[in-house]
């Protein structure tokens, strides 16, 4: 707070997932940065306090010389979501939470995403149910990334899954919310928080995400792939909370034609 | 004997165990988790679960992702 604000505005109820409470409702990647110290400083400057991680075999993905992606990110200080990229089954995704749960010492929170096909990387909804169903049978809380399908939204919630996480556009794109109207009616049915997980390009992105309703936005690229990623994790974290204090603010209606902002009465000419 | 290693054949003495593998990759003491013909072998096990012919082993960790 700065000394000049002294309006007290009622508290926002913070961001709950599975029983735990976060102040941040940005989530991040660990994806496509050029190394491990621009992730951590671009981490710590989205403010995020869930990070995911992809599980992958120990002969791939990192220089031998580097220090372990946990001991950046470490799970004494953020919640690690592992995911379940690149999968394009229920088996294979199952297959990699379990070794994800084995890795991080029981924590069961997992990010589950199934595939459909490469060029797209749209979810395999049929696998992702199934995927799910398994998933929480076992034991794990389940944030599940999905179509913008209201219905199946309500049915992944439902089963028990503790976050439902539709993409606003295909991983990676940037091309921001595409069906805003969904993701708005998957926000007014759900009980669970609703994170967009997916599409964000930039900082309106966000904040169009949260204007809607949404509980969070989880992102990679949009950061990564800036020109300056800790810049960008900022703005992300500015566009997070300005997006949140709108939608409490609650915005005006849209009109079609002008209303005046200073009175009609009382002019002089 | 051999077992399948990250999807590659490796030569490991008879009745290797985990650990042993482990420590043959030079990964002794890093966070990773290790599945066994696609069964999980939790950590506290590794010093006594024996590898067998033919066996496929995955040893993974946490790597960038989103």
């Amino acid at each position: 707070m700065t000394e000049t604000a002294e309006i007290q505005l009622p508290e926002d109820k913070p961001l709950e997932i599975a029983g735990k409470v976060y102040q941040s409702r940005l989530l991040v990647g660990t994806g496509k940065y050029h190394d491990l110290m621009e992730t951590g400083h671009a981490i710590e400057a989205s403010g995020a306090e869930i990070v995911t991680v992809a599980v992958r075999r120990t002969n791939l993905g990192q220089n031998p010389d580097e220090p372990n992606l946990l001991d950046v990110i470490s799970p004494e200080t953020y919640t690690i979501l592992p995911n379940t990229a690149g999968c394009y089954t229920a088996k294979d995704a199952v297959r990699t939470c379990k070794l994800a749960r084995e890795l991080l010492d029981g924590h069961d929170l997992v990010k589950l995403e199934v595939l459909g096909e490469h060029k797209t990387l749209y979810p395999n909804m049929p696998e992702t149910l199934a995927a799910a169903e398994a998933l929480i049978k076992d034991g794990f809380q389940v944030m599940v990334y999905c179509s913008d399908d209201p219905l199946l939204a309500m049915r992944l919630e439902e089963m028990g899954c503790v976050a439902i996480m539709p993409l606003g556009a295909p991983i990676g794109s940037g091309l921001g919310i595409q069906n805003r109207y969904n993701i708005r009616l998957i926000v007014e049915n759900a009980r669970v928080p609703v994170l967009v997980d997916a599409g964000v390009g930039t900082a309106s992105d966000a904040t169009i995400a949260m204007e809607l309703g949404c509980d969070g936005v989880l992102m990679n690229t949009a950061i990564a792939q800036a020109k300056d990623p800790i810049r960008m994790a900022n703005a992300m974290r500015l566009a997070i909370e300005s997006g949140r204090e709108a939608y409490l603010a609650g915005r005006m209606p849209k009109k079609l034609y002008a209303s005046a902002s200073s009175p009609i009465d009382g002019t002089f000419f | 004997m051999f077992v399948q290693v990250n999807g590659e054949a490796m030569e490991l003495p008879g009745g290797a165990t985990i650990a042993v593998l482990i420590d043959r990759l030079t990964l002794t003491g890093k966070r990773l988790a290790v599945e066994v013909n696609e069964d999980i072998v939790p950590r506290s096990q590794h010093e006594q679960f024996t590898l067998s012919e033919g066996d496929r082993v995955e040893v993974v960790h946490a790597i960038g992702g989103g």
